[in-house]
């Protein structure tokens, strides 16, 4: 019961500091978006030059450093690896790709119900849609493998990238990108931004939240629990825009989406199937990685390059839709997910 | 007693294991060790949703769950 409250406390305070960062100059619907700012990381490092998405978005640095010192202090840090990194990797990419699709990840998602948007509701219908196939997997004997202990400092690498993102944040050198204009200009000032992510980091290691992990417990055991955040999240975040006028419902001009339901059903599909066999959404990656899990910290590479491609390849979905070449590689990654699925199915015993 | 090892895991197979097992038996005793607080967690509310006992021994980096109906 205690940990149920502590979920539903943890939804509402992420709910809260999401609107709380549009309002101090996030992108709208944007407060915590892991799939859209990982895209800005990835352009702000140049690894794709689509310039209205460049920014090294502090949310991320902290959410990782906070989980990653909470693991540290409570005892809960392991070094892992070894279970099909590069498959991981694989996944990571076309699990980004519907995600841009979409325009979100599943905690976007969320924020964006709750200020109305009728089309991340088609979202969350594909997003649940693509669970229950990764489900049936799963009950098949879908398994990517063991992790095994790695060298303890070995997970200590994803935290210390992300210092060396401060510090590019702070120094802002020239070979960094930073948007002019558009979603990437549109950041809430840094220290704030900074603190929320720490504390969304540390909340979030604790409760172990994750809205893939949410629908797939749910279906697979009837376990509430990590639905219970789901929940909060979204209750909390639509009494906040009720209250702050922000709630405009519809399918059409809602901030930083489209209308092409198909390709918002159809992306989302994509990305929750990738993502409940990769046994988690974005955020549950890189707490886990910052954990020490190295496997999770290769499927955040996969994210990020994932969004390098989006971009570079005209794949990412913009306010008029998505492109054909986008629509094209979300039919690609259905197929790559399915093969990873059918490919990995193995009787599951684990008796040692 | 059977001892599962769903070391290296990643949720939700450690608690999928354990629920195969739950049905396999039906009752009795059985362990299962992991290496993650999260696997620990899950494990253990799933065992007090399905009405199995559970004790929690930690060895080193890993859990030993010991569930019992």
């Amino acid at each position: 019961m205690q940990r149920n409250v502590l979920i539903v406390i943890t939804g509402a305070i992420i709910a809260v500091m999401a609107l709380a960062l549009v309002k101090l100059g996030n992108p709208q619907n944007m407060g915590f978006c892991i799939a859209c700012f990982l895209r800005d990381i990835a352009g702000g490092l140049g690894l794709h030059r689509a310039s209205v998405v460049q920014y090294i978005r502090p949310e991320i640095i902290g959410l990782v450093i906070g989980a990653f010192l909470t693991s540290v202090f409570t005892k809960e840090y392991r070094s892992l690896g070894g279970s099909s990194p590069f498959t991981r990797y694989i996944m990571g990419i076309f699990a980004m790709i519907g995600f841009l699709a979409f325009l979100g990840c599943p905690l976007r998602m969320l924020l964006r119900i709750s200020a109305g948007d009728l089309n991340a509701v088609v979202g969350l219908v594909g997003l649940v849609t693509g669970v229950l196939i990764g489900v049936f997997f799963l009950r098949q004997g879908f398994s990517l493998g063991k992790a095994v202990p790695q060298n303890r400092a070995g997970g200590y690498f994803f935290p210390l990238f992300m210092a060396a993102l401060l510090v590019f944040l702070l120094t802002r050198p020239p070979y960094i990108f930073f948007s002019a204009e558009g979603p990437g200009s549109m950041y809430a000032p840094v220290a704030i931004a900074l603190a929320a992510g720490l504390i969304f980091g540390i909340l979030a290691q604790r409760t172990r939240l994750c809205l893939i992990g949410g629908i797939r417990d749910f279906v697979i055991f009837g376990d509430f629990y990590l639905l219970y955040g789901f929940l909060a999240i979204l209750v909390v975040a639509l009494v906040g825009n009720l209250m702050l006028g922000s709630f405009h419902l519809g399918l059409q001009n809602q901030p930083i989406a489209h209308a092409d339901g198909l390709w918002n059903f159809l992306g989302m599909t994509l990305a929750g199937f990738a993502s409940a066999l990769l046994g988690g959404c974005p955020l549950r990656q890189l707490v886990s990685a910052s954990e020490g899990n190295a496997d999770s910290g290769v499927t955040v590479l996969g994210l990020v390059t994932g969004a390098a491609f989006a971009h570079n390849f005209g794949l990412a979905a913009s306010a008029k839709g998505v492109t054909s070449p986008g629509q094209i590689a979300v039919v690609i990654g259905f197929a790559v997910i399915l093969l990873v699925g059918f490919l990995n199915i193995k009787a599951r015993r684990g008796v040692s | 007693m059977e001892v599962m090892d769903a070391r290296g895991l990643l949720c939700p197979e450690p608690v999928l294991i354990t629920k195969n097992e739950m049905e396999k038996l039906g009752q009795g005793a059985f362990q299962v060790i992991v290496d993650t607080s999260a696997a620990r967690d899950n494990i253990t509310r799933l065992a007090k949703s399905k009405k199995w006992e559970i004790t929690v021994e930690p060895r080193g980096d890993e859990f030993v769950l010991t569930l019992k109906k």
